[in-house]
C-alpha cells in the first residue's frame, strides 16, 4: 500500500499547487537575454498550419519563413542559427506558452490586434508580413465580387481573426452570412472542397497555397477584395524591453539588408569593402551597435549570413524558389512602393 | 388371391450433386433463383471493388516523387508522399544523425515482443523477465541520452510512430500495475483506502481525456512556476498513465468480482493471509478472467494516443497531417486520402497484432484451466 500513499502524496502536492494559483507569481522572466545566453539555445514557438511558414522537411528538421525568423535571432544572440528549439503549438496554446514564459519568442503568423497586444502579457515586435483577408469561391458560383456573397456559407478556422473580420465586413455592407468553423485551416479547407460551404476565407497569402490543395484548383477563384488588414508580427513576453529591442532590431536588420543589397552570399565582401556607413554600422565594422543591445558586434552579420535578407527569405520559402510562388504584394521595400521599412541604423 | 404388387414408382431424377466443389457451390450460393441472383450481384460488386482498389492502390499509383506535382492523377493513390516522408513518420523530428539509436530501440522492442510469442524451454521465463526489466532502461538511455556520452535528445523531439509507441507503451505498462493496485484498493475492506481509490478512479474516468491532457500540458505551467515544471512530454505521459489506470482498475475489479465468494472464504479458512490469498488464489483467476477486457482497453489506449495532436505533439497521425500541409506536399485530396490510408494500415497492423496476442493468451489460459 506504499504505492497508494505516495500516489496520494503526489496528488496532494499537485492540488496544493493548483489551489495556490492566485498567490504564486506567474513566470515573468526578468532577463530573457541572460537566460537565453545561459541556456545556449533559443526556444521558439511555431504553429504548423500555413504552408511555407513552419514545417518539418524530409529529414525531420523544421524549416520555413517563421523558422528562419527564429534562426536569425539565434544567430544574432548566440552566433549560431542552429541553436534553436522549435516547439510546435496549437493556436490557443501559443498564447498561454508565451504568457507562461516557456518560449522566448513566438514567430507564428499572429495578426497584431489591440486585444492581443494589450493586457495579455504579450508584446508584438514588428510587422514582418502585411497580409489581408480574402475569399475563395467556386467559379461556378458566378460571383465576381465579395459584395455579391449575401447569404453565403463560409468555412473558416476557429480562434483566428478571420471570424471577426468576416462579420465586420458583412455588417458594414448590410449582408448576412452563415459560418461553419473548424479546428484548423486544413479541416476548413477540406470541408470547402467537399462543398460544405460556398466560400473559404483566410489571409490571402494562405489562400494561394490552399487553392493548390483543391480537388481541381482550376474550378476555384480568389475574389479581388481584401476585407481586412492583417499586420503579422512575431511576439515576445511583455515587460522585457531589452529582449524586445534585440528581436525588433534583428528583424530590422534583415529588412535594411535588402535595402542596401546585402545578401547571405555577398555579406562577407560587404563587410570588408562596403563604403556605405549604414552597411558598415549594420555589419559591425563601425560603431558599437551590437554592444548597445548586449550582443557581439557581428550580431546582424551573423543573422544575415544565416538566413539572408528579407527578400531572400521570402523567395526561398514563399516565393519563386518554393512551390507556392506567391507574389510579395505589399511586402516590398518602401523604395519600391511597398510597406517594408526599417528605421535607420544610426 | 391377387398378388400384392409394389406401387409403381416413376423413375426419379438423379439427386443433386451435394459433394465436391460444385455441390458446395450449389448448396451455399445457388440454392434458389433468388439466392443465385444475390450471389451474382455480390460477385459483380466485389469484382468491381477489387478492380478499383487494385488500380487505385497498385497499377495507377505513384510510388516515388518529391512533391505533390509528381501525383497528377487524382484517381490513383499517391504513395510517393509516404516514400518521400517515411523518415518523419518513423522517427519524427529526432535528429537524423542519431537515427541509429532509435533503430536499436526498435530492434530491442521487436526482440522483447518475440520473446513473448515463442517458448523455448525452461529459460523462457527468465529471459522474459530480463527483457522486461532491461528494455525500458535501455530504451530510455538510447532515446533520451544524456548518459554514456550519448547526446541529449529532448522527448519533445520524438514524433511519428516513435512517439505513438512510446506513449502507448508507457500508458499500457504504467496503467496495468497502477490499475491493479487501485482495483485491490477499491475492493478493500479498509474504508479509507476503498473511498480514496473509488474517488480517484471516478475522477479520472469522469473528466474528458482532452480536458486532462490540455490541463496537464497547457495550464500546469501557468499554475506552477517553472522550477517545479516537469518536461511537457513527461507530463503528457503521466496524464495518460493516470486516466488509463482508472479504466484498468475497473477492468480488474470486474475480474475480482467474478471470483465466487467461496474462494475467498476457503482461502481464509485454511489460514492464508490477505496477500497470500490474493497472490495465490484470487488474482491468478481474476486476471485470467480480465484478459479480454484488458486487451480491449490496451487497444483503446493505443488508438487514443492520437489525442496528443491537440497539444501540438506530432504522433504518427499528427506528423502525417502536418506534412500534408507543407509547401511541397499541399495538394489535391487524393494525396491525403493515400496518407490516411497508410496511417490506418499502420494502426491496424498494431491493433490487430494486439488482438491476436490476446486470443493466444486466452487460449493458453483456458488450456491451463482444464
Amino acid at each position: 500500500m506504499r504505492f497508494l500513499n505516495s500516489k496520494i502524496g503526489r496528488l496532494t502536492v499537485m492540488s496544493a499547487a493548483i489551489a495556490s494559483l492566485g498567490i504564486m507569481a506567474t513566470a515573468a522572466k526578468a532577463d530573457r537575454l541572460a537566460d537565453v545566453k545561459k541556456a545556449g539555445i533559443l526556444h521558439c514557438g511555431v504553429v504548423p498550419g500555413v504552408p511555407g511558414y513552419a514545417f518539418p522537411n524530409k529529414a525531420g528538421k523544421m524549416v520555413g519563413f517563421d523558422v528562419d525568423l527564429c534562426r536569425a535571432i539565434a544567430a544574432a544572440v548566440l552566433g549560431d542559427a542552429d541553436k534553436i528549439k522549435t516547439t510546435k503549438m496549437k493556436l490557443p496554446v501559443a498564447f498561454n506558452a508565451m504568457k507562461a514564459g516557456t518560449v522566448d519568442v513566438v514567430t507564428h503568423r499572429f495578426t497584431w490586434t489591440f486585444a492581443r497586444d494589450v493586457g495579455q502579457g504579450l508584446d508584438f515586435t514588428r510587422v514582418m508580413v502585411f497580409d489581408g483577408q480574402g475569399f475563395m469561391v467556386r467559379k461556378s458560383l458566378g460571383v465576381k465580387s465579395a459584395k455579391e456573397l449575401d447569404g453565403a456559407t463560409f468555412c473558416m478556422s476557429a480562434g483566428a481573426t478571420t471570424q471577426g473580420n468576416v462579420s465586420d465586413y458583412f455588417r458594414k455592407n448590410g449582408m448576412k452570412f452563415k459560418q461553419v468553423t473548424f479546428g484548423s485551416m486544413g479541416e476548413a479547407q477540406k470541408a470547402y472542397d467537399a462543398k460544405r460551404c460556398d466560400a473559404f476565407c483566410t489571409d490571402k497569402f494562405g489562400l494561394g497555397a490552399r487553392r493548390l490543395a483543391m480537388t481541381n484548383p482550376d474550378e476555384h477563384m480568389i475574389l479581388p477584395e481584401t476585407i481586412s488588414n492583417e499586420p503579422i508580427s512575431p511576439m515576445v513576453g511583455h515587460g522585457d524591453q531589452v529582449w524586445k529591442d534585440i528581436v525588433v532590431w534583428t528583424f530590422n536588420a534583415l529588412i535594411a539588408a535588402e535595402e542596401f543589397g546585402i545578401t547571405s552570399k555577398n555579406v562577407d565582401k560587404m563587410r570588408s569593402s562596403a563604403k556605405n556607413p549604414f552597411v558598415q554600422r549594420i555589419l559591425g565594422t563601425t560603431g558599437k551597435f551590437g554592444a548597445k543591445i548586449g550582443l557581439g558586434k557581428d550580431w546582424a552579420y551573423n543573422a544575415i549570413k544565416a538566413v539572408g535578407n528579407y527578400g531572400e527569405m521570402w523567395e526561398k520559402h514563399l516565393g519563386k524558389d518554393s512551390r507556392l510562388n506567391m507574389p510579395r504584394g505589399k511586402n516590398v521595400l518602401h523604395t519600391k512602393g511597398g510597406l517594408l521599412i526599417s528605421p535607420p541604423f544610426r | 388371391m391377387e398378388p400384392i404388387l409394389a406401387p409403381f414408382k416413376m423413375p426419379q431424377p438423379a439427386p443433386y450433386q451435394s459433394k465436391g466443389l460444385l455441390g458446395w457451390l450449389r448448396i451455399n450460393f445457388f440454392s434458389s433463383w433468388f439466392n443465385s441472383l444475390i450471389t451474382l450481384v455480390l460477385i459483380y460488386i466485389i469484382f468491381n471493388l477489387a478492380n478499383f482498389l487494385i488500380h487505385w492502390a497498385f497499377i495507377n499509383a505513384v510510388w516515388f516523387g518529391d512533391s505533390a506535382k509528381s501525383c497528377p492523377d487524382i484517381n490513383a493513390a499517391c504513395w510517393a508522399f509516404v516514400t518521400d516522408r517515411w523518415r518523419l513518420f518513423v522517427y519524427g523530428l529526432y535528429p537524423s544523425e542519431l537515427y541509429w539509436r532509435v533503430n536499436i530501440v526498435y530492434a530491442l522492442a521487436a526482440l522483447t515482443i518475440i520473446s513473448f510469442l515463442y517458448s523455448y524451454g525452461r529459460w523462457t521465463k527468465y529471459f522474459r523477465i530480463t527483457m522486461i526489466i532491461i528494455f525500458p532502461i535501455t530504451a530510455y538511455i538510447f532515446l533520451v541520452g544524456d548518459a554514456f556520452d550519448l547526446k541529449y535528445v529532448a522527448p519533445e523531439e520524438f514524433g511519428g510512430l516513435l512517439l505513438t509507441l512510446v506513449i502507448a507503451s508507457i500508458a499500457i505498462l504504467g496503467s496495468i500495475p497502477l490499475g491493479l493496485i487501485l482495483a485491490l484498493g477499491r475492493t478493500s475492506d479498509l474504508k479509507v483506502i476503498s473511498k480514496v481509490c473509488t474517488y480517484f478512479i471516478e475522477f479520472w474516468r469522469g473528466v474528458p481525456h482532452i480536458v486532462i491532457i490540455v490541463m496537464f500540458v497547457a495550464l500546469l505551467p501557468i499554475f506552477i512556476p517553472d522550477g517545479a515544471g516537469i518536461d511537457v512530454v513527461v507530463r503528457a505521459f503521466i496524464a495518460f498513465a493516470a486516466f488509463n489506470s482508472a479504466y484498468m482498475a475497473e477492468v480488474f475489479r470486474g475480474g475480482l468480482q467474478s471470483i465466487p465468494i467461496g474462494q475467498f472464504e476457503a482461502s481464509r479458512a485454511i489460514g492464508m493471509s490477505y496477500w497470500k490469498m490474493m497472490g495465490y488464489i484470487i488474482l491468478p483467476q481474476a486476471i485470467r478472467n480480465s484478459i479480454p477486457a484488458l486487451m480491449n482497453t490496451c487497444i483503446m489506449i493505443f488508438k487514443e494516443t492520437t489525442i496528443v495532436m491537440l497539444i501540438g505533439f506530432s504522433d504518427l497521425l499528427g506528423i502525417i497531417q502536418i506534412s500534408l500541409e507543407s509547401s511541397d506536399w499541399i495538394g489535391p485530396p487524393h494525396i491525403f486520402s493515400s496518407a490516411y490510408t497508410f496511417a490506418a494500415l499502420i494502426y491496424f497492423i498494431f491493433t490487430f497484432g494486439m488482438s491476436k496476442y490476446s486470443r493466444r493468451l486466452e487460449n493458453r489460459s483456458n488450456i491451463e484451466q482444464q
